[in-house]
């Protein structure tokens, strides 16, 4: 079947099985690694993406059903060579160790801070709660968000095209 | 890597075109709303439908709203919008507790009311809330549409009176005066399945409680609803010695299984005391002594 989805502002239109995973169709079709693979069970939240703003775990959606829609990976955040101030922020303040959970973070945060730019540490250990990281005992993701509320400057999602 | 069987993909565009696709499609159709149980189970073969009929563009049935004597949600409605309204924070409070505690944020933002009631998990909370606030469910075919009560939607676990050419469209639940309702839930971590919870509403007549109802969740078939805990809260006064004796009731008519999250011990215990404690809490509302 035929899919047609904005992918960080680009459209991409691919032939594809129905059964087709939108976290394969985004890392295998469409080439975006930066979107992770973990746990396969809908648990780690490394695959999350953003569908129309909101965040999503891709392999628990089938590309199929994005079809039509906007998503947003983490490759989406960076604007003309200009990070993100969320990415900033984990960089600032250690957000990531490994990494493999921060592409998922960084998107729930993006979606997160667009919602309610000042934050509490609560809410924004609410809105990660459906996400593992190994390294990094959360502190330092809770500290990178705050850095990007204090540091919005950056465009709103959608706007890269 | 898990990846389901192969099928084939429609996307309806009405609830008409939906029904139609499902009746044409037959046995092997199945309908994905969020999809967050229906493709874990596909990705494990559990489930293997031939034709999976896409509802999510089916913008009317995405609503919460008020009529003159009950409250109507639409069966695509996402547990995320359940989470926010105001409107079910003030009629039925056990929704928010509820919600706060079903999955996690990113996966509130795609499970929905009818997926969750369809998927007839025993240890899904939904159904015990909507049991606890005697909902009543809006069934739909090509011929019309059937309205069933809570009991009679639960045919068994994985199993509802959703016949394989109708559709669950809205569940109805009566606005109730003087009523109060809570939610306890206690799962080993945060976004986890319930180890055990329990959801109770009352409707009071002055100081006495008119009528009650608790439902129960991961603790074995046929406890979205316990019979005879509404007959202990006909008309009765309250007190912690009904409390008590309530979670007893409750705890005597489950039948849980030892499995990684506890004993069957331990979930009888926690039976008992979050009935109690649901209890307790939805009285304490319902006389306006707690938000
Ligand atoms: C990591 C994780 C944690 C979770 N934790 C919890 C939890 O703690 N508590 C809890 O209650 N749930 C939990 N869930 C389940 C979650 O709430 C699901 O979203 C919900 O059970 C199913 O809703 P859905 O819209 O995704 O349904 P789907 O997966 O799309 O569908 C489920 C079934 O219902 C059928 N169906 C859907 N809509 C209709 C309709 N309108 N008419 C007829 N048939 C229909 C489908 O054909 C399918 O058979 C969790 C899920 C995940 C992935
Ligand atoms: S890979 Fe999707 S939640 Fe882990
Ligand atoms: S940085 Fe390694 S898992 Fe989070």
């Amino acid at each position: 079947m035929q899919v047609n989805m904005t992918i960080n502002g680009q459209e991409v239109s691919e032939e594809i099985e129905p059964r087709l995973l939108l976290v394969h169709f985004i890392r295998d079709s469409v080439g975006l690694t930066g979107t992770h693979w973990g746990c396969d069970t809908s648990n780690c939240g490394t695959c999350v993406v953003l569908v129309d703003g909101e965040p999503v775990k891709s392999c628990t959606m089938l590309a199929a059903m994005a079809s039509g829609h906007e998503v947003t990976t983490v490759e989406g955040l960076e604007v003309d060579g200009v990070l993100d101030p969320v990415q900033e922020g984990f960089m600032q303040c250690h957000g990531l160790q490994c990494g493999f959970c921060t592409p998922g973070m960084m998107l729930t945060s993006k979606a997160l801070l667009e919602k309610d730019p000042n934050p509490t540490d609560e809410v924004i250990r609410e809105a990660i709660s459906g996400q593992i990281c190994r390294c990094t005992g959360y502190s330092t993701i809770v500290r990178s968000v705050h850095w990007a509320a204090e540091h919005q400057t950056a465009a709103p999602i959608g706007s890269a095209t | 890597m898990q990846v389901p069987a192969p099928f084939e993909y429609e996307r309806a565009t009405t609830v008409e075109h939906a029904i139609a696709l499902r009746e044409r499609l037959g046995e092997e159709a199945r309908f994905i709303a969020g999809g967050h149980s229906l493709l874990p189970m596909m990705k494990l073969r559990l489930a293997n439908p031939e034709y999976l009929i896409d509802i999510n563009d089916l913008t009317e049935l995405f609503y919460i709203s008020e009529e003159s004597d009950e409250i109507r949600i639409g069966a695509m409605t996402r547990h995320r919008e359940l989470l926010d309204s105001e409107l079910l924070a003030q009629y039925f409070p056990i929704f928010r507790d509820a919600e706060k505690v079903i999955a996690d944020p990113v996966v509130r933002n795609r499970g929905t009311l009818g997926g969750s009631l369809c998927q007839a998990d025993p240890s899904e909370d939904l159904s015990a809330v909507c049991n606890a606030l005697d909902a009543s469910c809006v069934i739909k075919s090509t011929t019309g549409e059937r309205i069933v009560s809570m009991s009679d939607f639960h045919v068994g676990p994985y199993e509802t009176a959703v016949g394989p050419a109708e559709m669950l469209t809205e569940i109805r639940f009566p606005l109730k005066a003087n009523a109060g309702s809570a939610y306890e839930k206690v799962e080993r971590r945060a976004g986890d399945w319930a180890v055990v919870s329990a959801g109770a509403a009352v409707w009071m007549d002055g100081d006495r409680i008119a009528g009650g109802r608790v439902g129960l969740a991961a603790v074995g078939p046929n406890t979205t609803l316990i019979g005879p805990v509404s007959e202990a809260l006909d008309n009765v006064v309250p007190s912690e010695e009904l409390y008590q004796l309530v979670g007893d009731i409750a705890a005597a008519n489950c039948s849980p299984q030892t499995d990684q999250r506890g004993t069957e011990a331990y979930k009888t215990h926690l039976a008992m005391e979050l009935t109690r404690r649901s209890l307790r809490r939805a009285v304490a509302r319902a006389q306006g002594q707690e938000a």
